[in-house]
């Protein structure tokens, strides 16, 4: 899990969109090592938007971002988990394609030992959660981006994972979340993103790819 | 990537996965076609390549919907888009599951079902050989076209029609094959264009799904 101190996530003016519309422009901000930063804002302001292109899954409408290649571990709603296979058969996949090779270590951080064995389809929505987070551990990797990762985990399950990042942290990694919930984190600073909303074309902001086809 | 293709083989043989759903449409083919064109062995024998094939065809377009479609709903695609692997490695694994799990059953089954339809012997041979070459190609352009429609809820109607007109060369040749190798003709020509097919497919469609997935992801 130790990541490379120099490696750091920066922001510059960024513009992303979702569905051919801009929805936030001018993003800029630094996430450091052993730095977390909650995006907060209205629903449908783009948070989710955010962190799927910075996660690579979509490509940015402007701006820079520069990062170490293959440094984020992206977890979403939902977390890429097959119900027919069994828990630690799910971990096991993620960790080959990764490269790495320990499973033990994310399955006790995220409590999930008694479970290992049980098919995925058995295990409650907080559990499947619990399982999604412990996949985050076996990337390795060091920036964690993570929409709404506490959703159906109970307080217990929350503090838990407040540790697992603090942990994380703590070892020089970083993460980007999207959270309505206080996790109490020490090294954590808000980012709202209401003043980055995107402004309408005629305002001056910028157009996304449907604006010029409709207009 | 090995370790995506042991997953998708473990996946297809679990409970729900799909595994023998293309053989049992073959077997259904193949054993109501005697009964609704009669039971003349001559007939059968003349039809037999066609029907092999067409069978083969759809028992492969009927799987199709499922390669891409149950990653993207639980999120698993995203999460291979950002491993890293390549993502037309992963379209390769998957292709290539695919064909384990609906192509190489057809291919092994054939000779039973040729008996079936009366194929002559000396055409049996002919039947696993033209199989074993084209059946890789319907995988892969099937691929290509579940890439293509990923993301579109019920994209399986969208997706036989994109990837038929895809599949009729590969339709042509192999029966074409079957049908000669019957006949004691000469069956170089359409042994060499199906596998130029399977060649050509397999070197150059997996950069173009891994490019439709992208376009689709976002």
């Amino acid at each position: 899990m130790a990541a490379d101190p120099a490696s750091g996530l920066r922001v510059e003016n960024l513009a992303v969109a979702r569905g051919g519309l801009a929805v936030l422009e001018g993003v800029s901000f630094a996430l450091a090592p052993g730095e977390a930063l909650v995006l907060r804002g209205p629903n449908g302001i783009g948070k989710t938007t955010l962190l799927r292109t910075l996660a690579g899954l979509q490509p940015a409408l402007a701006g820079e971002v520069s990062v170490p290649p293959e440094s984020i571990a992206y977890a979403a709603h939902s977390d890429g988990i097959k119900a027919t296979l069994s828990v630690a058969e799910n971990l096991r996949f993620w960790a080959a394609v990764h490269g790495t090779r320990d499973i033990s270590e994310p399955l006790s951080q995220m409590n999930l030992e008694t479970l290992a064995e049980r098919p995925a389809n058995s295990l409650s929505a907080g559990q499947k959660r619990r399982l999604g987070l412990a996949r985050l551990l076996v990337t390795g990797r060091p920036i964690w981006m993570l929409d709404e990762p506490t959703v159906s985990l109970d307080t217990d399950s929350v503090a838990l994972f407040a540790r697992v990042i603090a942990d994380h942290l703590g070892q020089g990694g970083s993460a980007l979340m999207a959270t309505h919930i206080d996790l109490g984190l020490v090294s954590s600073r808000d980012l709202d993103l209401t003043p980055y909303k995107a402004r309408a074309p005629e305002a001056g902001g910028i157009s996304g790819a449907f604006d010029e086809v409709l207009s | 990537m090995i370790a995506l293709l042991i997953r998708d083989l473990r996946l297809a043989v679990r409970a729900g996965g799909g595994f023998g759903l293309g053989l049992a449409f073959f077997l259904i083919v193949v054993t109501l076609v005697p009964f609704g064109v009669g039971p003349q062995g001559d007939i059968l024998a003349r039809i037999a390549p066609g029907i092999l094939w067409l069978g083969a065809l759809l028992a492969c377009l009927l799987s199709l919907d499922r390669i891409f479609a149950l990653d993207y709903e639980d999120g698993s695609l995203d999460l291979l888009v950002s491993a890293p692997i390549p993502l037309e490695g992963v379209v390769v694994m998957k292709a290539l599951a695919h064909w384990l799990t609906t192509g190489l059953p057809l291919v092994i089954a054939a000779p039973v079902f040729g008996l079936l339809l009366h194929l002559p012997g000396d055409a049996q041979g002919w039947l696993v050989l033209s199989l074993l070459l084209g059946t890789p190609a319907l995988s892969v352009l099937g691929t290509f076209g579940a890439a293509l429609t990923v993301g579109l809820k019920r994209g399986g109607l969208l997706l036989s029609l994109l990837v038929l007109p895809f599949y009729v060369p590969t339709l042509i040749f192999g029966a074409e094959l079957v049908s000669r190798g019957a006949q004691g003709m000469a069956t170089q020509i359409p042994l060499l264009m199906l596998a130029g097919i399977t060649a050509a497919s397999v070197a150059l469609i997996p950069f173009a799904a891994a490019a439709a997935i992208r376009v689709n992801l976002r």
